[in-house]
């Protein structure tokens, strides 16, 4: 089994090579969205064409439609573009609840095997916020574990969730994190885990996670208590560099993470596939102040760039990352959420001028 | 009135300790008097003492404990401790789990340090000490009270609020199969009796304590039927009392809110490992698991406990663990067992302390020793 991942990690590496060689465009589905998702996701459109960045976007609309079985999904043109496309960058969509289907950003997941979340969370200069110093990696195992669904009604008035662990997802996410760590010039992975008091299921999770540790000796390796781990971040988050862990401690870390930088409008995110990447704006569609050009395009932005770095255009991804922090530190054409009052519109212009 | 005053000018004539014990009966005769006490043991004769278990734990618990019997042994306090050994990383010099069990049914009241739990036991079980201790005893609920204290420095100020855990059933059912190698199934239990009973919990305590809202904290868009189970449980006893607000919350929001905006919340319930982490996330708000007390509930029985759990492993023998929240939890305890004026003066002798910062220990930034610290508590005691 082992064996025969690593050579599906082997493979994966080559493939990257050789889109590190090919300098032609490229085109990559974008899913604007619902709510504020059409304004940020132009707003991304227009620096990345002030950017002259060689990309080609390929707009798809994935409100749901009904299958021939009844049920709801999402469009199969969507996913034909993203299957082709192998890289979508997604806006904020919409959950309707208690509506029967189940949300879209899980279908997408799962119809495109997204096994990783990746969210870098990182104190911006320029917005102030109780904390200071915070650049950590939160790496989330997004197929399986607390979120499997798997739950019954066993006699009334008694449920049963499963939480579900498996050795060839948890090896792919720890192969994933220290791939990662070492791309991006990072020092440290910590697994984060309960397996004090899941002793099966976190322990065969850290196991992997060690297994995997092994074959990277020039990346340090820690382990920790989930709770330690909430205690010490909000203490001193500086202590952290890239944290590895199941899919609900993920949920609750990234999102945990996000707070203390200044919340998910400030935050990227992408989700990484076998063959595929999806990267996103984690925030709200924000429908109260949609159509109003008062929208914050920061994470999609800075969702964008990471897109870019994934598909080793670093060059460009610096340069649109650079003059989106300046445009912030500077602060004068900061948007409403930022405590500024420029318009969506005023603050893409002043980053395009920047590049 | 003037029965406090006059008794306050004996209090400036070197006493002895018969003068002492008068006094104190005196302010316990006092407090029955208050309608809103209400003692859930028969109340201790004068001459005899509350026997009360002492748990020290692992890690730095049993130099905590130290702290505490050397307060206690100041302040006289008529409390009698029952010290037991208890440990999982240690089993050759702990006693039996059922030994403990039946001392705390016996004395109804018990103080522990923190249980380490490693990844697996000597035994090869899937439960942990801790979850035997509350399973048995039925401990199902753990309180924990975050207050900010002045005199630490955070970075959140006047937090005030109450975190409340289901603490014998969900993700700690220690319930888990490998059913093909390479694969486990882990499972959380969650019952309508268990999450109906705690959420009575959570609504009694917030009207016995003036609180204004409770906030029920949840996973239920993801786990629609478990957590869904635990909510609709919430929602159905929130209809009871019409005088508390009632919100809830999912657990990843509950955690980006905590960390910007924690005055946000009051009383909060919340299904058992939530619990775990939004206990120690409060408690890193509120200065480090040295200084938030805890308390675990069951219908007869209540253990108290440091809030945010962590034995401290590394700094065994080293002298400096802040025993605040292990003194704050005895403080605790003795307003329980009807001895509310050592409690109060314990309370405000550490508070005195902290406040002056002139004994800090190292989570506080100061190099205080935990000794150095038990002697400025003691040197505080007013009285």
């Amino acid at each position: 089994m082992s064996k025969f991942l690593r050579s599906l990690a082997s493979l994966s590496r080559t493939r990257i090579q050789y889109r590190h060689q090919s300098t032609d465009v490229r085109t990559v589905t974008l899913i604007p969205g619902d709510g504020i998702g059409p304004e940020i996701s132009s707003a991304v459109q227009q620096i990345f064409a002030a950017a002259k960045v060689p990309i080609n976007w390929e707009v798809v609309d994935v409100t749901p439609v009904k299958y021939p079985d009844g049920k709801f999904g999402i469009p199969p043109k969507a996913i034909e573009s993203v299957m082709k496309n192998k890289i979508g960058l997604k806006g904020p969509l919409a959950t309707p609840i208690g509506k029967g289907h189940r949300s879209l950003n899980l279908e997408i997941r799962k119809v495109f095997s997204l096994y990783a979340n990746v969210r870098p969370c990182r104190s911006i200069e320029g917005y102030q916020t109780l904390y200071d110093n915070v650049d950590v990696v939160t790496i989330r195992e997004n197929t399986e574990g607390e979120y499997s669904g798997i739950e019954h009604e066993i006699v009334s008035g008694v449920v049963q969730s499963i939480k579900l662990i498996t050795e060839p997802a948890s090896r792919r996410v720890a192969e994933y994190a220290f791939d990662y760590a070492k791309n991006n010039g990072r020092k440290v992975v910590t697994a984060v885990h309960k397996a004090n008091i899941m002793r099966l299921s976190d322990g065969l999770f850290l196991q992997c996670c060690r297994e995997v540790a092994e074959k990277h000796p020039e990346i340090k390796y820690k382990e920790m208590y989930l709770d330690t781990v909430c205690l010490n971040m909000v203490q001193d988050p500086s202590n952290f560099d890239v944290l590895v862990m199941p899919n609900l401690y993920g949920d609750i870390l990234s999102d945990l993470c996000a707070g203390l930088v200044g919340g998910l409008g400030l935050t990227p995110s992408g989700n990484i596939g076998r063959d595929g990447a999806v990267f996103e704006s984690v925030h709200g569609t924000a429908p109260d102040i949609a159509g109003q050009d008062k929208a914050n395009p920061t994470a999609l932005l800075l969702s964008a760039v990471m897109m870019l770095r994934y598909m080793q255009l670093n060059t460009y991804a610096d340069k649109i990352e650079n003059a989106c922090l300046d445009v912030i530190k500077e602060g004068s054409h900061l948007t409403a959420d930022l405590g500024g009052n420029a318009k969506c519109s005023e603050f893409t212009n002043e980053i395009c001028s920047k590049l | 009135m003037f029965a406090l005053k006059a008794l306050k000018s004996i209090q400036n004539v070197p006493h002895s300790n018969h003068s002492f014990r008068i006094l104190n009966e005196f302010f316990r005769s006092l407090s029955l008097c208050s309608p809103s006490f209400q003692a859930s043991k028969p109340l201790p004769k004068a001459e005899s003492k509350v026997k009360c278990t002492l748990i020290p734990g692992d890690g730095v618990g049993p130099e905590l404990c130290v702290a505490v019997k050397e307060v206690f042994a100041a302040m006289s306090v008529p409390v009698e401790f029952e010290e037991l050994f208890l440990s999982e990383v240690n089993p050759s010099m702990s006693v039996p789990v059922e030994t403990v069990i039946e001392s705390i049914q016996r004395n109804g009241i018990a103080l522990k340090g923190i249980l380490s739990t490693p990844f697996s036991s000597s035994s090869g079980e899937l439960q942990t000490l801790n979850m035997k201790i509350r399973k048995q005893l039925d401990l199902y609920a753990n309180v924990v009270h975050v207050k900010s204290l002045p005199g630490i420095q955070t970075r959140h100020k006047d937090l005030d609020f109450i975190t409340i855990r289901e603490q014998t059933e969900g993700e700690y059912s220690a319930l888990e199969h490998e059913s093909v190698p390479g694969v486990i199934e882990c499972m959380k239990i969650v019952t309508e009796e268990k999450s109906r009973r705690i959420a009575k919990f959570a609504f009694d305590y917030a009207t016995k304590h003036g609180r204004k809202k409770v906030t029920a904290v949840h996973k239920a868009n993801i786990m629609k039927l478990s957590d869904g189970l635990f909510l609709k449980c919430c929602e159905e006893t929130a209809s009871l009392y019409p005088q508390l607000k009632f919100e809830h919350m999912i657990i990843d929001n509950t955690c980006m809110q905590m960390v910007s905006h924690p005055e946000k919340f009051d009383v909060m319930v919340m299904p058992n490992l939530y619990g775990n982490i939004i206990d120690n996330l409060a408690s890193g708000l509120a200065g480090g698991a040295g200084v938030v007390p805890g308390a675990s509930y069951s219908s007869d029985c209540v253990i108290y406990e440091p809030g945010a759990r962590h034995t401290f492993g590394e700094a065994v023998g080293k002298n400096i663990a802040n025993p605040t929240a292990m003194l704050l939890c005895a403080a605790k305890m003795l307003a329980h067992v009807n001895l509310p004026d050592y409690s109060q003066r314990l309370t405000n002798a550490l508070e005195t302390v902290i406040a002056s910062g002139k004994a800090r220990t190292r989570d506080l930034g100061g190099y205080a020793s935990t000794t150095d610290f038990t002697r400025a508590v003691i040197s505080s005691l007013a009285f």
